[in-house]
């Protein structure tokens, strides 16, 4: 991969033992549009703000939360086309390992494989670490379930969570407001709730993205139609 | 002599209520000599999923050996045991890589699955799966084992009837087939236990 003299790796380590460029690339997680997942005991949701550079922007073609396979949905936080690459990867795991077994792949499983590509990236030649964290949902025999990744390969299993910009005020108000046995549709409504705590600006279905997955296992993203309609009972 | 007949083999595998059986021959043969009368061509996956492999010797032994290496991995990675419809999947792509220049065998497949339900499947050799409801063959001497199987098969047979069913059905076929016999094992697998008998036979 590179050419001679890119063939080190570029992710080296500080006196400190960091991995600096890694520290960085949370940095660039940290300076992203906020996302969060809340898992019920029914279903998941995740969503996250979808703030244009300008109202210019045809704001129906960009599709922050996307799926992975029809049972397993993902958003981001950070870097736009590194998340693009990582989904493409990740359908393309999904597919090898259906083809494989003839049945569909666990999310801890594609969670896993994902994790590894993005630990790849911080240790081969001439390539950086991924700047976007993932927050993958869905709903496999394992029951609903909601996992981060990090661009350092680490993963986690959350029962809730927040990332990118304000993490800690929404998850602060995650964890006063989460319980257990919450149903998908209390879930939904958290998850609006959490993004308004940090929203500048008015809040609408233009401007948030929500992507659910319910006991059916299709996972799907509202249409901002759908989005308006839950933002109308919050209120 | 064609490489699928060099080693010689006979194998079936049968449906029961509840329950399944899988038996085999014991020889090993080179040609028309015989080597040995305690062949392993049965191999316990896991404690409900077993695989039969006829064919070449050498290829029985190392398809064995990489399926065994596969069905670990994945219980390590996924923290389960594989289903069966799952293992036969894997067993069928496997074949297949090789498609131009094949294993030279010819498993069959038999577990039970989750509820208990039995599941029974063959391929061919580069993978075309077969599944079926009421028994499968595989192996040199498989066209009297289709005979003997068919006439001899009844549905929902207990462990102890269907333990019976598929010696007397193994034993008749390899008694027509000289390349095939010299004794038999037979695994009869339910849900709580696996009872393993070896068979007495002409040893010709």
């Amino acid at each position: 991969m590179g050419d001679s003299q890119y063939s080190f790796s570029l992710t080296t380590f500080s006196p400190s033992g960091k991995l600096v460029q890694i520290e960085y690339a949370l940095m660039a997680v940290g300076a992203g549009q906020t996302s969060l997942g809340i898992k019920a005991s029914n279903g998941v949701v995740i969503a996250t703000e979808k703030k244009l550079p300008s109202i210019l922007v045809d704001e129906a073609s960009i599709n922050k939360i996307q799926s992975l396979t029809p049972n397993i949905g993902v958003v981001y936080s950070g870097m736009g086309p590194d998340s693009r690459v990582l989904v493409r990867k990740s359908r393309k795991q999904a597919q090898t390992y259906q083809r494989l077994y003839q049945e569909p792949i666990p999310l801890s499983q594609l969670v896993r494989e994902t994790a590894a590509v993005m630990q790849e990236f911080t240790q081969s030649g001439g390539v950086r670490p991924f700047g976007v964290s993932l927050l993958v949902a869905g709903f496999d025999d394992n029951g609903p379930q909601l996992y981060q990744v990090d661009p350092s390969g680490s993963y986690f299993s959350w029962k809730a969570s927040a990332i990118g910009k304000n993490v800690s005020n929404a998850k602060t108000f995650l964890e006063k407001r989460y319980t257990d046995d919450m149903e998908l549709e209390d879930a939904i409504h958290t998850a609006i709730l959490t993004l308004k705590e940090g929203f500048e600006g008015q809040i609408s279905g233009k401007n948030i993205e929500i992507g659910i997955i319910d006991d059916k296992r299709i996972f799907k993203v509202l249409t901002p139609a759908e989005v308006d309609d839950y933002l109308a009972e919050v209120e | 002599m064609s490489i699928t007949s060099y080693n010689g083999s006979a194998l079936i595998a049968m449906v029961g209520k509840d329950c399944f059986a899988i038996a085999s021959d014991r020889r090993l043969g080179v040609n028309f000599q015989t080597i040995a009368c305690d062949f392993q061509r049965i191999f316990k996956i896991h404690d409900t999923l077993y695989i039969g492999l006829s064919g070449l010797a050498t290829d029985v032994q190392t398809m064995h050996q990489r399926l065994q290496f596969r069905h670990k991995l994945y219980q390590l990675r996924e923290e389960r045991n594989m289903r069966p419809e799952t293992f036969a999947s894997l067993v069928s792509a496997i074949l297949y890589e090789k498609r131009f220049g094949p294993y030279f065998c010819e498993p069959i497949i038999a577990g039970l699955n989750e509820d208990g339900t039995p599941f029974i499947c063959t391929t061919d050799l580069i993978g075309a799966k077969q599944l079926s409801k009421d028994f499968v063959v595989s192996g040199t001497a498989s066209e009297s084992l289709y005979g003997a199987c068919e006439s001899m098969y009844k549905p929902d047979l207990g462990p102890d009837e269907l333990f019976e069913v598929i010696s007397q059905a193994l034993l008749s076929s390899v008694d027509r087939d000289c390349i095939s016999g010299w004794g038999g094992i037979v695994h009869v697998v339910t849900p709580g236990q696996v009872v393993t008998k070896t068979l007495k036979g002409r040893m010709d």
